[in-house]
């Protein structure tokens, strides 16, 4: 009775591909949207994955977000340096600058002052040049993604090319020469990263009392990253966030504060109502025009369990290809949109739960047209 | 041996406040291998009792014996496995599943009796020959003339050979040409497999097929002929 109740399904060929879009675009919606979301999320702190050697950042107790700019006193480094447990303490600078483009445009760059003599915190991959090109005079390392757009440069000719190794900028009306480019991870506010010196970092921004953003703490091996955070606060006042503590952060800051998670949300409920709405009301419809031979099933002596189970299969077989198709066109988008300025990020949970609405949907439509079947007298079969 | 007995049958419906008695007290007797006709006019009760007679509409009072089953000790699934096995329907509408092919719809009793696929559609072509339609097995319902359908429709009656056929208005749908073409392929189904067959009609033309065609009125069978012999329905119970 199941091949027969696929062959009713599959033979009605309208309502069943009706049926697998509306599954298919809750689907999609309900992975793709979320996708997105967490793709945006995830780069509110991919900085701080970016800087991945120190075990703790410690910073000013108000600092909300990582592109926050509260600097502490120079001293806090030299305190924290002091304190049982660290095995190393370096500062780090991060600020906004402006700079202005050898064309004569000016932008304003994400830029990051890493510590003179060891470099911690630098990304990991270097496309062009060497990290220790930058120990050069007015030396600076941008990012290859942003030297390729939003640092692009106007040729005589009216065209524009790329910001070139070789190419000297003006931060802060100061010189740096573009020494290499580096492999960055976005961020949330999109803006061009460019890295230096903690010190030149300094020379290059305006002129405060205090400079110093964070301070990049290593552990002592065997040391307790939660109990030194800790005695870091204790002892200085300051925050101390274990790095996922601080990723944490971030990611509660974008989510109280903005709506972001409320407007995808928002997306994601109406991909699930109007994928519900569409399986629903067809799958009912297409159990409603059959209800004459689920009627005639019903007098040749097929029971309601059995009515029922080929319901529940034919809303099974299209919750799952609806569910494979929207997936696969998700995943489509993910990779055509990977390391762009589009935010991606399936982790396999958001499967779950696409595949838990999916099922919700299906479930939904089945029980309505299980009950109209059930409900089904068979005598009508005698009534013309 | 008797198919079915029905003695003192009532079935009343409920309309809002009002009841409505549909079967008033009737009895009713159908030899084995009998092509028995029931006919009167419309809203007499001929469709309620062979629901009733058929195991798809439950009774309120009397005794209603199927092939030695009484329905009253039956339960619901009991009857369901029962209807399965021994009774066929052949509808005024066919009700022939578009989507399937003439041979998938034939194959569906045998499968719903737990035979495997590919041996019912073996058996669903086998009987298809047998109606005149070897050549239309692999097509749908729909690319189907209306005879065409009426016979598929036997077919799939009597694929898995019931003791037991009950049709309603088998003609009514058909010009009359095709609907003696039908009855000449029912009636020779019927002999062949010696079922039972209690058929509803309207239609005069095919009274003649009938080895009896009982008359009903007003929610009881007034009366019976027999080979165009006219009697009384105590008559008939008493020669039975």
């Amino acid at each position: 009775m199941y091949l027969i109740a696929l062959k009713m399904l599959f033979g009605d060929r309208g309502k069943y591909i009706a049926m697998i879009v509306g599954v298919t675009f809750a689907a999609l919606i309900m992975t793709q949207q979320p996708a997105i979301l967490v793709g945006l999320l995830s780069r509110t702190y991919s900085f701080i994955g970016d800087v991945s050697e120190p075990d703790i950042w410690v910073m000013d107790a108000g600092i909300q977000f990582v592109e926050e700019n509260k600097p502490l006193r120079d001293v806090e480094l030299g305190r924290v340096r002091g304190i049982e447990g660290v095995a190393w303490a370096i500062p780090l600078f991060k600020n906004m600058v402006a700079t202005k483009l050898p064309d004569g445009n000016t932008r304003f760059v994400d830029m990051t002052g890493l510590d003179d003599a060891t470099f911690v915190g630098a990304p990991s991959r270097i496309l062009e040049g060497k990290l220790t090109d930058l120990r050069l005079a007015d030396a600076i390392l941008v990012s290859d993604e942003a030297a390729k757009t939003q640092l692009r440069v106007k040729t005589p000719d009216g065209d524009t090319r790329p910001l070139l190794t070789g190419d000297v900028i003006e931060i802060n009306d100061k010189r740096a020469v573009v020494v290499g480019k580096i492999k960055t991870t976005r961020n949330f506010v999109l803006q061009p990263q460019v890295y230096t010196t903690y010190s030149r970092a300094v020379f290059y921004s305006p002129s405060t009392r205090k400079h110093l953003s964070y301070i990049l703490v290593k552990a002592k091996e065997g040391e307790s990253i939660d109990v030194l955070s800790k005695r870091i606060e204790d002892a200085t006042g300051l925050a101390a966030y274990s790095r996922a503590a601080f990723e944490q952060q971030n990611l509660q800051y974008w989510m109280k504060s903005t709506g972001i998670p409320i407007n995808f949300g928002i997306s994601v409920a109406l991909g699930f109502l109007v994928g519900a709405a569409i399986v629903g009301q067809t799958f009912f419809t297409f159990v409603n025009e059959n209800a004459k031979h689920y009627a005639a099933l019903k007098s040749m002596g097929v029971r309601n369990s059995v009515l029922a189970k080929m319901v529940v299969l034919q809303a099974l077989v299209v919750g799952m290809i609806g569910y494979g198709i929207g997936v696969g066109i998700t995943s489509l988008f993910g990779m055509k949109f990977h390391d762009s300025v589009l935010a991606f990020r399936m982790p396999p949970i958001l499967l779950v739960f696409a595949g838990l609405g999916v099922l919700a949907i299906v479930t939904i439509s089945a029980l309505f047209a299980i009950r109209k079947v059930i409900k089904i007298d068979p005598a009508v079969v005698f009534r013309g | 041996m008797k198919a079915v007995i029905c003695r003192n049958l009532i079935k009343n419906f409920s309309a809002g406040d009002d009841i409505i008695n549909v079967i008033r007290g009737t009895d009713l007797e159908v030899a084995k291998g009998e092509f028995f006709m029931l006919v009167g006019p419309s809203g007499c009760g001929k469709t309620t009792l062979i629901s009733i007679v058929a195991g798809i509409l439950h009774y309120d009072s009397g005794v209603c014996e199927v092939l030695g089953k009484n329905y009253a000790n039956m339960g619901n699934t009991e009857i369901l496995d029962f209807r399965a096995k021994n009774i066929g329907f052949i509808f005024q509408s066919f009700h022939l599943i578009p989507t399937l092919t003439v041979t998938e719809n034939v194959g569906i009793p045998l499968i719903i009796n737990n035979m495997g696929w590919d041996d019912a559609m073996k058996k669903a072509r086998e009987i298809l020959v047998e109606v005149g339609l070897a050549d239309k097995i692999d097509s749908f319902p729909n690319q189907l003339s209306g005879g065409q359908q009426q016979r598929v429709a036997i077919a799939r009656a009597l694929v898995h050979e019931p003791a037991l056929l009950v049709c309603d208005e088998p003609t009514s749908s058909l010009d009359h040409h095709t609907g003696m073409k039908i009855m000449d392929t029912m009636k020779a189904m019927q002999k062949k497999l010696g079922t039972t067959l209690i058929v509803v009609s309207h239609d005069e033309r095919i009274f003649n097929y009938a080895d009896r065609i009982a008359h009903m009125d007003d929610g009881v069978i007034v009366k019976i002929e027999t080979n165009n012999m006219e009697k009384s329905y105590e008559d008939t119970r008493t020669q039975s």
